[in-house]
């Protein structure tokens, strides 16, 4: 093995030019006409947490890859706890106020274990995939990783937090695929939920069943296991109606809106509104750095959270929108180049799993913002405002700088 | 895992290609969004910031002919308040309450406009006193959403004397702005109500100017200007009428408190120098909403000063109508102005049955037509009357256009009253419920025929000239004259020096004779059912070439040389007042 004296550049570059890019657009969105201290003061302590975050992404470039597969178990025990603690103690905040997401201590938040929780079950989830030899190739041979995100999962759905539980399920599923499971059985292990959704349209269910049916028998997979899916299929449809019931109202009004963000322009489709609205008006070069008249006079909602992306395409145009965009790409591509490259099949896991995760992230925020996907409550990686999300970023960033210059192959420009 | 670097690199590609189809798909909705549908999101963004405040336009100035003021504009204030929903306005509205006063009225009217045009700012009060505004300039902090602006205010210097054809301004009402007739008006814009404000609506109106507010999100004003370039409003251009205020002002003293009547003078040709209607009201204090006690306090009053008695009341012309007779009778030949009728005047006629007075019941004996209308003389009226005909007769009321409106530019003028033809009196009677005694009555101005001051002075300026009639014009409208009759001027002379026998020593009018000016007319008497008669004069002077006809009724003025005197003043004061200099009125 090869120990590299340099640490990835590029990679770091881009992680810096992403948090300059979202410290600035997180000061923009302070910049209002009626300034709101709380938000007015917010880049200040993004600028704090970055600086945090970075030092503590050293450290942990610092650490062996050996060291962090050695601390996965108990990290990940700590992050289910922590989650736990959060459901019984935890307080909501902001936009989020019915959601149980922040420990706050002494009226002091002290931050979303959420957030951290991402990173230890990805961990998690690779010291289990990359105990066994060969890639699961049967739904018995998944109980063990499935359960390794369920847990953490029915935590965060419980606070509730759609937008973590869709991050977990990112995860789940990119890290069964970059471990070699075959698209057949990522198609039957996602064909409950599949079913849960087209169970709205009796037709389309109709139609999904038999294809579904099909594919089992074509494939012949266990009878255990065909019978275990028909019959979870069924349920699902069956149940999706009741489940449907169980929502909370503010997730149902979600869904709906996103159908149709015009049926309540007033309130919940009020912000996909207002928030097309300010990306549209952007034009090609936007309409200032923080001159977007959305924002200033509180049409934006959320805008230095959720909605932060929706100031970059206001207030800098198609072109601050491609240049961000762009910077994702090129950090998801150099972050794959690192899983690739990795030395091992844990630490290549690993890489790729904290990919996956940041995707569902930058897909699902940027997504929300065009009304191209329901909104969830979900920040956008290095620029939305929040302390432990800054943290965990570059928390990644150190584990993906250390397997990248643990990993095969010389040292190369990017 | 299996963990291959083949298997590894080409899992890789497949994750970059799905991470590169993702960003594409969002760098290619933000180009539709940003690019292709920006022109749509810009505007709603614009639609969101900024709130139009409508910058009211000054309407057009009135003048005189000699370029006196009648109608301009004085300094005032509105304020309005903007508003995201109805509930939130009636509460700023009740908060508002505690400082100004304003009354449940004026909250629910508000809340009225505000549903009718959401996006204005919703007017609270139209015309607010200096005392209010400074008030609310005061706790201008606690109402982000209020906007305080000039507007000019309709003001009419001369109030009380130019009431009877001025009319007023208030508010466009929710009906008018539903029809069709008020297109492109917005609630809270003034309208003109009245006279000539309503008549020259269009073009008194000014074009409405913007200025552009930026509001946040709960509708609070955080930029009073510059948000967007101002608009600016267009004022109108001045009306300049054929008024003469001097004159105007003559009559409304002349009339005073006690005379109540209608008055129109106007030259020969249609010019109108006055009209006036007595008693008058203030119309400045119709101006941004009547106050409900003056309205039922004029409403109130027996004399009834909202009923323009020039344009609207309608009498029986009395007298004053022979000279349609005459003229009638001259034009079709039956008679000259030389010519007696068979029975002479003995103070009484007998018809049938019936005896028919004359109003002298001395008596005038045999008189020629000239000196019929000297005299008045019902007696040789009613033989003339029964030569002509009822048929002829009533036809030629029609063709002498005593059926219609003097077509003055006022709104509101009431169409005179005469009969269609002689069906009328079957209808109105039963065929053989009548007899043609009505012929009589109908001779001598009294019967089935009501004239306003405006249709009798139109009448008489066919007189005045050669036989066609000006229809009375104030503004801009053109000059209108059409044939009534066609006599050879030996005909016109007579008529006109008989007229001028009324106004002498030897005629009805003897008292209204003015030194130096002959003026030639016709004092009337209009029976009334109601109390004393009405008083009537028509007429025009100088005889020799007319300059002012003029057109006087005097209710309850009990006999005509008392109207002929009233006229003969006005005649007077109209041809021997030094000369006044115009004004220059071309820069407004």
């Amino acid at each position: 093995m090869i120990r590299r004296a340099f640490a990835d550049y590029p990679l770091v570059m881009l992680a810096l030019l992403l948090s300059a890019y979202g410290i600035a657009i997180v000061y923009s969105a302070g910049q209002t006409n009626v300034p709101i201290p709380y938000i007015e003061g917010a880049w200040k302590r993004q600028l704090a947490w970055f600086l945090i975050a970075i030092v503590a992404a050293w450290f942990i470039s610092k650490a062996s890859v050996r060291f962090l597969e050695w601390v996965a178990v108990p990290a990940y025990v700590l992050g289910v706890l922590l989650l736990a603690i959060t459901l019984i103690i935890g307080s909501g905040a902001g936009t989020a106020a019915s959601m149980k997401g922040w420990i706050t201590i002494a009226g002091v938040r002290i931050g979303q274990p959420a957030e951290l929780a991402k990173v230890c079950v990805v961990l998690m989830l690779a010291k289990v995939l990359s105990g066994s030899r060969d890639a699961p190739r049967s739904l018995v041979d998944l109980w063990k990783p499935a359960l390794v995100v369920l847990i953490p999962w029915i935590l965060v759905m419980a606070q509730p937090d759609l937008g973590t539980g869709m991050v977990f399920i990112g995860i789940f599923f990119g890290m069964l695929f970059w471990t070699g499971v075959s698209a057949r059985l990522l198609l039957l292990v996602a064909s409950p939920a599949i079913s849960l959704v087209l169970a709205f349209s009796t037709g389309l269910w109709g139609a999904w069943f038999l294809l579904l049916l099909a594919v089992v028998i074509l494939y012949k997979p266990y009878v255990v296991e065909g019978v275990v899916l028909v019959v979870a299929n069924v349920l699902m449809g069956v149940a999706a109606p009741l489940l449907w019931e169980r929502l909370e109202p503010h997730q149902q009004a979600r869904l709906l809106v996103f159908l149709d963000p015009s049926q309540d322009p007033r309130a919940t489709g009020y912000h996909v509104i207002q928030s097309k609205i300010a990306i549209g008006s952007g034009g090609w070069l936007g309409k200032g750095y923080t001159l977007g008249t959305q924002k200033r006079l509180a049409f934006l909602p959320a805008q230095h959270t959720d909605f932060i992306f929706s100031v970059v395409g206001e207030e800098l145009g198609f072109l601050g929108v491609t240049v961000a965009l762009a910077l994702f790409l090129a950090l998801f591509w150099r972050a794959i180049r690192v899983a690739t490259r990795a030395s091992d099949s844990f630490s290549s896991l690993v890489a790729f799993g904290l990919i996956a995760g940041w995707f569902v992230h930058v897909a699902e925020n940027v997504g929300m913002t065009l009304s191209l996907l329901p909104v969830t409550g979900i920040p956008l990686p290095f620029f939305s405002y929040g302390g432990s999300f800054m943290l965990a970023c570059w928390i990644s960033i150190g584990i993906l700088v250390r397997i990248s210059s643990e990993g095969r192959g010389i040292a190369d420009a990017f | 895992m299996s963990f291959h670097p083949n298997e590894i690199q080409r899992r890789g590609r497949f994750a970059r290609a799905i991470v590169g189809i993702t960003v594409a798909l969002l760098v290619g909705a933000f180009f539709r969004t940003q690019v292709l549908q920006n022109a749509t999101y810009a505007l709603k963004s614009e639609e969101n910031r900024l709130r139009e405040v409508p910058l009211p336009a000054p309407r057009g100035m009135i003048y005189d002919r000699h370029g006196l003021i009648i109608a301009e504009n004085i300094p005032g204030y509105s304020v309005s308040i903007l508003s995201p929903s109805p509930d939130s306005l009636r509460a700023s509205l009740e908060r508002l309450g505690a400082i100004v006063t304003l009354s449940d009225d004026a909250i629910e009217s508000a809340v009225r406009r505000m549903r009718r045009d959401p996006n204005r700012p919703t007017v609270v009060l139209s015309d607010a006193s200096f005392d209010q505004v400074s008030v609310l300039e005061e706790h201008r902090s606690e109402f982000p959403s209020l906007i305080i602006q000039a507007s000019p205010k309709r003001y009419y210097p001369d109030g009380p004397v130019v009431s009877a054809f001025v009319g007023y301004t208030g508010e466009i009402s929710e009906s008018e702005l539903n029809s069709a007739s008020y297109d492109g008006y917005k609630s809270g814009q003034q309208i003109g109500r009245a006279g000539l404000e309503k008549q020259y609506e269009k073009e008194l109106r000014g074009r409405e100017g913007s200025r552009f507010v930026e509001v946040d999100a709960r509708g609070r004003v955080v930029r009073e200007s510059g948000a967007r370039p101002d608009l600016l409003p267009v004022p109108a251009r001045a009306l300049k009428t054929h008024l003469d205020l001097d004159l105007q002002r003559y009559i409304a003293s002349y009339f005073g408190d006690s005379l109540q009547g209608g008055v129109l003078a106007m030259e020969p040709t249609g010019e109108v120098l006055a009209v006036y209607s007595a008693p008058t009201f203030d119309p400045n204090r119709f101006i941004g909403g009547i106050p409900k006690d003056y309205w039922a306090e004029l409403n109130a009053d027996p004399r009834r000063p909202l009923y323009n008695k020039a344009i609207q009341g309608r009498y029986p012309p009395g007298s004053t109508f022979k000279l349609a007779m005459a003229a009638m009778a001259l034009e079709s030949g039956i008679v000259t102005l030389n010519d007696r009728m068979p029975a002479p005047c003995t103070g009484g006629y007998t018809f049938g049955t019936r005896r028919f007075k004359c109003w002298d019941h001395k008596g005038h004996g045999s008189l020629t037509l000239a000196q019929a209308i000297e005299k008045s003389c019902d007696v040789y009226f009613y033989q003339l009357g029964l030569r002509i005909g009822l048929t002829k007769l009533i036809a030629g009321g029609v063709d002498l256009d005593f059926r219609d409106r003097s077509g003055i530019d006022l709104p509101n003028e009431s169409a005179p009253l005469w009969p269609y033809a002689v069906d009328y009196y079957n209808r109105l009677f039963g065929p053989r419920g009548w007899t043609n005694a009505v012929v009589l009555n109908l001779s001598i101005g009294q019967g089935e025929n009501s004239q306003t001051v405006a249709s009798m002075a139109r009448f008489f300026t066919a007189l005045a000239t050669d036989g066609e009639a000006a229809t009375p014009i104030i503004g801009d409208s053109p000059i209108k004259r059409s044939r009534l009759f066609t006599l050879d001027d030996e005909d016109m002379q007579g008529l006109r020096s008989a007229l001028a026998g009324v106004v002498s020593g030897r005629g009805t009018a003897a008292s209204a004779v003015v030194q130096g000016v002959t003026i030639g007319g016709k004092t009337g008497t209009a029976q009334n059912t109601h109390g004393a008669d009405h008083a009537w004069f028509v007429g025009f002077a100088p005889v020799e070439s007319p300059q002012i006809v003029i057109s006087v009724m005097l209710e309850f003025g009990e006999h005509g040389s008392r109207a002929a005197r009233a006229a003969s003043k006005i005649i007077a004061h109209y041809l021997k007042r030094p000369a006044i200099t115009p004004l220059n009125t071309e820069g407004e």
